[in-house]
């Protein structure tokens, strides 16, 4: 590789958005492991990490408050490129194109694919469950103001959307590591003029027009 | 007192058994309170405050008896008065000590996540093991009854323990022994509900048809029980649960829902992997690209 090709990139992240998705990455992965270690007994050794059982459950909602507030920053500036298109709808249809790397029989794709954008919903509606849930349970300070029912209720919820939002991001990251060259979007901020034709073509014309103004 | 009484049938959040050799041979215990007998003093408040050496906050009158008006981490046990004006057109005061149940199925207990914050010994009595306690407050939610309470000074809960520590050594729980109408009784479960059918009886020649004893069976039965002057309608004092349960909600949240959320997560990260293994990477080559710089290429001629 030489030099020339190096510079042959497109920046996909500037750098707040990258801070803010690391933010928000790692509060998620804070949450899932303190939430975790209360959710099963078999993983209750995971409050170690936190300084125990005490300061697992008072760390646990804080760090909660950190990423709902970061992904909320990070979800308003992503929202209008994950509005769904009618084209999505065929791609999804396709799915066994995608997971069978046939990624060329399928439509184009703008910034986001539909996967990528069933997950962005995914988090906002776990995410806005968990708050909402978490603060009725939250026993130091606010469960007080809530009937019993409704916080059995909450604690259910509480888990179930925690459960789902796990699974979504462990897709989130799979998807990272199967689809060679996403990470550095991330990392350094670019990605490659290939990985983005490839992948993102409408996205790629899009931006590429731009560059020639 | 941790674990070396061994007789510890259950204990919070843990998958294997307990020491558990000593068993409680002359029965399980039980505490039987003879609502028909009780005068409402309050001496049994008293005592509990005396022998747990606890003091709650001096409050103000709420315009009722009760006094404190709710239970704390500092009130373990508190009378509830009701007044009941029955058909008849009389009144009748129902006075109800209340505290912890020690169901033989406890709620609190099931919902814990702390392992060994909460155990049941097998003489029956459900009881709180602060050190263990993180304070998140989920035994409250497993509670059927409401008793259970986080200190605000700790974060702990806290709630009777049957004076498991006076029972140990052979002693009756400190309300049992200062009750000046022997109203509250102590014995083997078996003895306190061959007491409350004598008492039964008793109340049923006085004309309370609907006597009955309350040792609610949704939880598996309780060991501290009710002689009720009206076993058919255990709300008309102060709220008693008709039918106690731990709510089918609390058994959804810690019962099936660990095994599939755990396992939801491991397929979901299994099928990554195997995806990876046979399917394997989605990799951008030399290909697409030489097909991206063409493009542009492209581009750029068509836009002089
Ligand atoms: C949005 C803000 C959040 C708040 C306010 C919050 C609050 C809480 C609270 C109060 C608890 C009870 C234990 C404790 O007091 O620490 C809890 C438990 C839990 N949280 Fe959260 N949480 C939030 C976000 C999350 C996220 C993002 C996840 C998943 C990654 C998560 C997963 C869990 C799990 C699995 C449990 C254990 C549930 C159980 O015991 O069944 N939480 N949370
Ligand atoms: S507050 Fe303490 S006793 Fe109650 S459920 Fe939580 S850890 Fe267990």
């Amino acid at each position: 590789m030489n030099t020339k090709r190096k510079a042959e990139e497109i920046v996909r992240y500037e750098t707040p958005t990258r801070i803010n998705h690391w933010i928000v990455a790692i509060s998620f992965v804070l949450l899932a492991l303190s939430g975790l270690a209360l959710f099963h007994p078999a993983l209750f050794w995971l409050t170690n990490l936190f300084g125990g059982g005490s300061w697992t459950r008072i760390l646990h909602p804080l760090i909660g408050i950190v990423m709902v507030i970061a992904f909320a920053l990070l979800g308003a500036k992503m929202w209008h490129e994950n509005a769904m298109q009618p084209r999505d709808w065929q791609w999804l249809r396709q799915i066994k194109d995608l997971v069978n790397n046939r990624e060329d029989a399928l439509p184009e794709v703008g910034k986001y694919n539909a996967g990528q954008k069933l997950i962005f919903y995914t988090i906002i509606l776990c995410l806005i469950g968990l708050l909402l849930s978490g603060i009725v349970i939250w026993r130091a300070y606010f469960a007080v103001y809530f009937s019993v029912e409704l916080i059995r209720f909450a604690s259910l919820l509480h888990a179930f959307c925690g459960i789902v939002l796990i699974c979504a991001i462990i897709i989130h990251i799979y998807a990272a590591i199967w689809v060679k060259g996403s990470v550095r979007a991330m990392t350094r901020g670019t990605v490659s003029y290939g990985w983005a034709w490839k992948h993102h073509r409408a996205w790629f014309r899009e931006v590429t027009k731009g560059q020639q103004k | 007192m941790a674990l070396q009484s061994l007789d510890i049938i259950r204990r919070s959040a843990t998958t294997l058994p307990e020491p558990q050799a000593r068993g409680a041979h002359a029965g399980q215990v039980a505490k039987l309170i003879d609502v028909s007998k009780c005068i409402g003093c309050k001496a049994c408040q008293v005592a509990c405050m005396e022998w747990n050496d606890l003091r709650d906050e001096i409050g103000s009158c709420t315009g009722h008896y009760d006094n404190p008006p709710d239970l704390s981490d500092q009130s373990w046990t508190l009378m509830r008065f009701a007044e009941y004006e029955n058909p008849k057109g009389d009144l009748e005061w129902l006075i109800r000590k209340d505290g912890c149940m020690h169901c033989a199925d406890p709620g609190c207990l099931k919902a814990c996540p702390s392992p060994g914050a909460i155990v049941q010994y097998a003489n029956g009595i459900v009881d709180f093991h602060e050190e263990n306690c993180i304070g998140c407050g989920y035994c409250v939610t497993g509670c059927p009854f409401n008793i259970p309470r986080i200190s605000k000074k700790d974060n702990k809960a806290y709630k009777c323990t049957l004076c498991s520590d006076r029972v140990s050594v052979g002693l009756e729980p400190a309300c049992v022994k200062t009750c000046p109408t022997g109203a509250i009784t102590f014995g083997s479960k078996e003895d306190m509900q061959q007491h409350a059918a004598e008492r039964i009886e008793d109340l049923k020649s006085r004309g309370f048809a609907q006597a009955g004893l309350y040792d609610p069976m949704g939880v598996g039965g309780t060991h501290v029980m009710y002689v009720l002057q009206h076993a058919d309608q255990p709300q008309l004092y102060s709220g008693l649960p008709a039918n106690p349960k731990i709510s089918a909600i609390v058994g959804l949240w810690k019962g099936i829902s660990k095994p599939l959320g755990l396992l939801a997560i491991f397929a979901t990260a299994a099928v990554g992997f195997l995806h990876y293994i046979g399917i394997g990477p989605n990799e951008t080559d030399e290909q697409d690209e030489e097909a991206a710089r063409r493009e542009l290429k492209n581009e750029l001629e068509k836009t002089p």
